[in-house]
């Protein structure tokens, strides 16, 4: 198994676990990270398979996709987070009505 | 002659991305001039739809390799028939949103308004454009966020909170659509769609990407059982935006669905699994999105569920149609582009209710009819779309369907079409019943502007005037360079 | 708690089966694809820079960056049109934060313009120039520096836009010029390049930094710093 490979099942792992964060937890909190776990578990898959084979330079072209991705996920996130706020200034509570936790 | 060769020499596709952009530029720099900046705008990007049309009409498909490397290194946009169809109505609900908007929003809300809807027509037009499955990503998240900015306008709290589902839901769909691009990049070595359409071949790879790329795509429309959204955010965002959401932003996913299905994934499937499930969870939805409908006492979130049911008509694509050009692809065609002008007709109609009484809840509509006369039959109009009776667009694609649907004799989804029809016809007429009689209290009136009503109609006129533009709407269509096997029919 | 339970149960065979499918997907992908990378080293030449990431980016996807840019400013118009107030701070500044951000934020404006520089041939470019330039912004705000009031209005914004404004400004230039949206003819092209990437170096890290604030501080009538 390459680096490549391990990279990129890490990074698989890194997506699913963020789907399973993104899903049970109800502090919004919790699912906005959840979500930047599975951006950046998708990105790593993305920029590692760019060099997977030996002797073969790396692919620019992952990585300038990648670049594209951070900065969309950067955006994502911080109007997440402000929703969030706001969420939380006008209900009192960081979840949704129906998740209200014990 | 020279000017008509100039005319058709412009880059028009271009301008319809690029001027909405320069316009929501020029909004953030001028707050006090958002209005007329917007409708400047709007009227560009519609004048931009027609010549591209011409141009299609005139010289076929349309295609420019952004940067003059073509692909696969560089992007390239694409226009044909669907594309042409999806852009008209984006620019034609566009610009009726527009206008309704310069008088439904008060000032503060104005200059946040029109900048971020500016960005959301960019986002439409450069994805209807696209042929690079990356850039579509792109596009998608842009569409996406400002969707959410906009469903969280009015601040309220149902505003927030459905804006917050539907931004996770949208990211979460949008992540899973990136992972499947990933794969295919890795497989294939492109991200461009004719590229990728020559070299792709059946492997795990490829099963993954589609599964991954078509449920992300279906979270996005919204379909059952990944709707759950929807309601709160189409339900509680100011009426303008809910007209958009439903009309366009819903259907842009539908779109690369279909395109990524019939380009990509189709040829290379053996059984009808898919296929199957696909028309299954459209029957779903159509039942269940109706019977929702049917017990909503909201106004608004009567016409969301709607959506919900609408939406699954779209997916009955999947079952009928054997390919790009067949009677039932038509029809999914003619109802992408009814819905849209019903179903925004609708929400405008809501949204002039709401202002003038001040609620939305149908058992307490009093006396609509005459008092707002205009209104009511623009909700009436769009109603006769949305329940598929002739004449109208709607009657038209659900008739396309039908007759697809009995072609390959699958009785069971000419049941769900006919039920679904008589589904719509009763939650129409609910609420249309409530408009002739008294409310039990009743209300202090306020005035509504003419341009917030004459929208709402126009666009409900227009829905009806779709059931008598049938063959120059084929003709469109046809531009396509998958050859047309079956042919169209009628 | 049961129900959630319940989920968790459910959910974590199928998300492990997720997993494991998506495992052996990557596992069985084939060799490495020549084909872009073979035609990015061989129109290197015609792009203007040396560094093919920086030459993908700006040139061969440039229309990528160019939607990228907007979606950033169109962030920052969705977190303004939430209409936040700014927390009241509760303490001054600590001397080891006043005096840190006073000697970083020469450190890391030269570290800025360093990276936009170095990018044509080496790692570095535009975003990540940017984010730097960013960095040093939120230790100034975390620092309780705030834009003086008569720049806010316009000023701030043009800077705002000026990066996605360029790319636009380039494109109806090159569509005149050359028939072709972002079309640089080689000869130019590096000019083009540093031209972007300078603007939008300075958007950017406006843009990052203002929305770490989240505060639109030109609304008339809001509370003043």
């Amino acid at each position: 198994m390459t680096a490549a490979i391990f990279y990129a099942l890490v990074g698989i792992a890194l997506f699913c676990t963020g789907l399973f964060g993104l899903i049970i937890n109800s502090h919004l909190l919790r699912k906005i990270l959840a979500i930047n776990i599975m951006g950046s578990g998708v990105f790593l898959v993305l920029v590692a398979l760019a060099k997977r084979t030996e002797n073969m330079p790396a692919d620019p072209v992952p990585h300038a996709m990648v670049i594209t991705g951070i900065v969309v996920a950067i955006s994502a996130t911080a109007l997440a987070l402000t929703l969030m706020l706001k969420v939380v200034k006008e209900t009192g509570h960081a979840t949704f009505p129906d998740d209200e936790e014990k | 002659m020279v000017t008509q060769t100039a005319y058709l020499d412009i880059p028009w596709g271009i301008i319809l991305i690029l001027l909405p952009l320069v316009g929501a530029m020029f909004c953030f720099l001028f707050p006090r001039k958002v209005k007329v900046l917007g409708l400047i705008t709007n009227i560009g990007i519609t004048m931009s739809v027609f010549g591209l049309g011409w141009q299609l009409l005139e010289q076929g498909i349309y295609r420019h390799s952004v940067g003059g490397w073509g692909a696969p290194l560089g992007i390239e946009l694409y226009a044909d028939g669907l594309s042409m169809l999806m852009l008209t109505t984006t620019a034609l609900v566009g610009f009726a949103i527009s206008i309704y908007s310069t008088s439904y929003f008060n000032q503060t809300l104005a200059v946040r308004f029109w900048p971020i809807w500016l960005c959301l027509l960019a986002a439409l037009n450069a994805l209807f454009l696209s042929a690079d499955i990356f850039n579509l990503y792109v596009t998608l998240e842009l569409l996406g966020l400002s969707a959410v900015a906009l469903t969280a306008l009015t601040g309220s709290k149902e505003a927030l909170t459905g804006a917050m589902r539907y931004l996770l839901a949208t990211l979460l769909a949008s992540l899973a659509y990136l992972f499947g691009v990933v794969l295919l990049y890795h497989s294939f070595g492109s991200v461009d769609l004719t590229v990728l359409a020559e070299t792709i071949k059946a492997s795990p790879a490829v099963w993954a990407a589609m599964g991954l790329m078509g449920t992300g795509l279906l979270l996005k429309t919204a379909l059952f059982p990944l709707h759950f959204w929807l309601p709160p955010a189409h339900g509680s965002a100011p009426a303008p935006v809910s007209a958009l959401l439903s009309a366009l932003v819903v259907k842009a996913s539908f779109y690369i669905l279909i395109r990524l299905w019939f380009t990509l994934f189709e040829p290379l499937m053996d059984g009808d699994g898919v296929e199957t499930l696909l028309g299954l969870l459209g029957s779903a939805a159509i039942l269940w999105g109706s019977v929702q409908a049917l017990r909503q006492s909201r106004l608004k979130l009567l016409i969301a569920y709607s959506t919900v049911a609408q939406i699954g008509y779209l997916f009955l694509i999947f079952p009928l149609a054997t390919s790009v050009g067949s009677v039932a692809w038509n029809g999914v065609a003619y109802l992408i582009i009814s819905h849209a002008l019903a179903k925004s007709a609708m929400f405008l109609s809501a949204g002039n209710l709401l202002h003038y009484g001040g609620h939305d809840r149908i058992a307490d509509l009093d006396r609509v009819v005459q008092r707002l006369p205009l209104t009511a039959a623009a909700f009436g109009l769009a109603g006769v779309s949305i329940m598929g009776l002739p004449p109208s667009g709607g009657f038209i694609g659900k008739w396309l369907l039908l007759e697809a649907a009995l072609a390959n004799s699958r009785w069971d989804l000419v049941a769900v079409i006919i039920l679904g029809g008589l589904l719509a016809a009763a939650y129409v007429f609910k609420v249309i019943g409530h408009t002739f009689t008294q409310a039990p209290v009743t209300h202090e009136a306020k005035s509504v502007s003419a341009s917030m009503e004459w929208a709402a109609l126009l666009l409900a006129v227009g829905a009806i005037l779709l059931g008598f533009l049938y063959v120059p709407i084929l003709s469109i269509l046809e531009i396509s360079e998958i050859a047309i096997t079956s042919g169209g029919g009628l | 708690m049961n129900r959630k339970k319940f989920i968790v149960i459910l959910l974590t065979p199928l998300l492990l089966t997720l997993a494991a499918g998506l495992g052996y997907t990557v596992l069985s992908l084939p060799e490495q694809p020549q084909y872009v990378q073979n035609m990015v080293t061989d129109k290197m030449s015609e792009s203007g820079v040396n560094n093919p990431v920086t030459a993908v980016l700006l040139n061969f996807r440039g229309y990528d960056t160019l939607l990228e840019m907007v979606v950033l400013l169109l962030a920052l118009l969705a977190v303004w049109s939430l209409d936040m107030s700014e927390p009241k701070r509760k303490t001054a500044p600590t001397p080891l934060l006043d005096t840190l951000t006073r000697l970083l934020t020469p450190v890391l404006i030269l570290v800025t313009a360093y990276l936009l520089w170095v990018g044509a041939d080496a790692p570095g470019g535009a975003f990540q120039a940017g984010s730097v330039l960013a960095a040093c912004g939120v230790l100034l705000l975390l620092a309780g520096w705030r834009i003086p009031n008569k720049l806010t209005a316009l000023p701030l914004r043009i800077i705002l836009i000026a990066g996605p404004s360029m790319f636009i400004i380039i494109s109806i230039i090159t569509l005149f010029l050359e028939g072709q949206l972002l079309t640089f003819p080689p000869a130019q092209a590096g000019l083009y390049i540093i031209i972007l990437e300078t603007v939008a170096t300075l958007s950017i890290g406006a843009t990052l930094a203002a929305l770490f604030l989240g505060v639109n501080h030109n609304d008339k009538g809001k509370e003043n710093k």
